[in-house]
């Protein structure tokens, strides 16, 4: 699935409304078209090889449409999306805080980011299996896991936008008495608005991969828990069911939230 | 330089004179390169309600005073004394510094206090600097001519009693220039304002101010503190600014 997935995400933004119609159709005509060239060649590879491990497409469609009608496939989206929405928020939040404190006072920094190049390292797999032990296997756990994750990511990145401050902009405040409040609002916000979008559609990304392992490790619900018990009857059609949607809801949260954000945020650009 | 900084600093304080006084102003050592001084010994006073133009070669620290009398950089030795006006400074900057992510109209609305009755008058500013069609682009798609008059409206909405302006008509065409001048001369002559002017510009210099200091390249300090003596018809007519300017600016 990996390729659709690229194909799909690598459609260049969109901020100018005048580029027009013709060229949304245009690009939509091509991901459908190449959609349906990789369902064509998986379909027919399928037929070919006619291996148990490698359903057909219309076979997947079949469990995944079976899993959405009875509910099964609702649920561990459901119980997924409510992971990654908390470990996001929460990741965001403290994420920013610190890279905007490392930004802003250059001691403060000095001293953390030989911590935070720490964190940065850490594999996924560790700070998960850490955290179960330490905390049990609770959902308090698990996000936690996934916010740790996180956390340095976005810490790194708002740290950038924290010391790209324009120190003009800042002056230009002063002078005109802006105010903390406007100068917030108005001249501070913006600026990092880039690096804060930037940081949620990257950490999105990676929420999403890190939450299936920490259900798979230790949770009964969600996908990647789904994953976990497919993988132990070796049963691909529906891991493929599975992953299916799951792609399928990560691009219409992208397509409906995330990208009119950005282009939202990105108006006055020339 | 100090006969000069002595005998302005005998005045009474009840005036209302701005007085300005940087003993020195030192740029710290970065990298390579050793501390550097740029501004010494630099007093002089602003009488109220005029036009004091300030000039000197690039790089001699003309906005680095600027700065330094605006309460932007605090980092010196001296003493700034801004007089009654204090709390209404505007300073226009050498570049328009404006908030890209906000339109023209809004840049200059923020300039005011919510609900000051001035935002009825951001139309007829737009107006006056010719950006009424602007009014609602963002400012990096407009020329550089263009973002600077927006800045000069942001600076003129205030209406302030003391106006910092740092070569402000630098890099415009000629007419833009001269139109533009001309309402800053309408302005001043309507709401009489204290202005610092900055330029290089010498005919800008002699067509403006009503007094003029030069400041030396290097360590800057005052080298000439004159006062121009034209009418406001003469600064209209090219010969007269010509001549005013032959004279104050003659070698030494
Ligand atoms: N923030 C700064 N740090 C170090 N040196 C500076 C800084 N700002 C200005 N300078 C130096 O101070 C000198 C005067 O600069 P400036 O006041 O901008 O000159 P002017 O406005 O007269 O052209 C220049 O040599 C410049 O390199
Ligand atoms: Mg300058």
């Amino acid at each position: 699935m990996a390729p659709v997935l690229t194909q799909i995400s690598s459609i260049p933004r969109v901020s100018n409304a005048s580029s027009g119609w013709s060229k949304t159709l245009e690009r939509l005509g091509w991901t459908l078209g190449s959609l349906l060239a990789f369902v064509a060649l998986w379909h027919v590879t399928a037929i070919v090889l006619q291996n148990k491990y490698l359903p057909t497409p219309v076979a997947v469609f079949d469990v995944l449409l079976r899993e959405a009608a009875s509910g099964d496939l609702w649920h561990h989206i459901g119980a997924t999306l409510a992971r990654v929405a908390v470990a996001f928020v929460v990741s965001m939040f403290i994420g920013s805080a610190i890279g905007l404190a490392l930004g802003t006072f250059r001691r403060a920094d000095r001293f953390f980011d030989t911590w935070l190049i720490l964190f940065l390292n850490l594999p996924a797999l560790v700070t998960i299996t850490l955290c179960y032990i330490w905390f049990g296997l609770s959902e308090a756990a698990a996000v936690t896991a996934v916010a740790l994750n996180k956390i340095p990511n976005v810490a790194v990145n708002m740290r950038e936008g924290a010391r790209s401050l324009s120190r003009d902009l800042a002056e230009m405040a002063a002078v005109y008495k802006f105010g903390w409040w406007k100068t917030l609002r108005h001249v501070t916000l913006p600026q990092l608005a880039p690096f804060f979008a930037g940081s949620a559609r990257s950490g999105l990304a990676l929420v999403w991969k890190i939450v299936l392992v920490v259900e798979a490790f230790g949770r009964s619900s969600g996908v990647g828990y789904r994953l976990n018990i497919a993988f132990q009857e070796f049963d691909v059609t529906t891991i493929l069911a599975y992953a299916l949607g799951f792609i399928i809801i990560v691009q219409i949260i992208e397509f409906t939230i995330l990208q009119p954000l950005q282009a939202r945020v990105n108006a006055w650009r020339r | 330089m100090a006969a000069l900084a002595q005998s302005s600093g005998v005045s009474d304080r009840s005036d209302g004179n701005i007085r300005i006084r940087v003993a020195r102003k030192v740029f710290p050592a970065v990298g390579a390169r050793v501390d550097q001084v740029v501004l010494r010994d630099v007093a002089f006073e602003v009488e109220p309600r005029s036009f004091l133009v300030m000039t000197g070669p690039s790089g001699c620290g003309k906005s680095t005073l600027l700065n330094i009398i605006a309460g932007l950089d605090r980092d010196f030795d001296g003493d700034i004394d801004l007089g009654p006006g204090r709390d209404r400074l505007t300073y226009i900057f050498q570049s328009p510094r404006l908030l890209p992510w906000r339109t023209v109209e809004e840049n200059i609305a923020l300039a005011l206090p919510d609900g000051d009755p001035r935002h009825g008058k951001i139309a007829e500013m737009l107006d006056r600097v010719g950006l009424s069609p602007s009014a609602n682009a963002y400012p990096e798609r407009l020329s550089l001519g263009m973002q600077r008059r927006v800045a000069l409206a942001r600076g003129f909405i205030l209406e302030p009693a003391i106006l910092l302006m740092d070569e402000p008509f630098v890099s415009l065409d000629d007419p833009t220039a001269h139109s533009l001048r001309q309402l800053l001369m309408d302005l001043w002559r309507q709401h009489p304002t204290t202005v610092i002017f900055v330029t290089h510009d010498r005919a800008e210099a002699v067509q403006l101010g009503t007094r003029i200091l030069r400041l030396a390249p290097g360590q800057a300090s005052v080298i000439q503190d004159v006062r121009v003596e034209l009418s406001p018809a003469e600064r209209a007519d090219k010969s007269a600014v010509a001549a005013e300017q032959a004279r104050i600016f003659q070698p030494a």
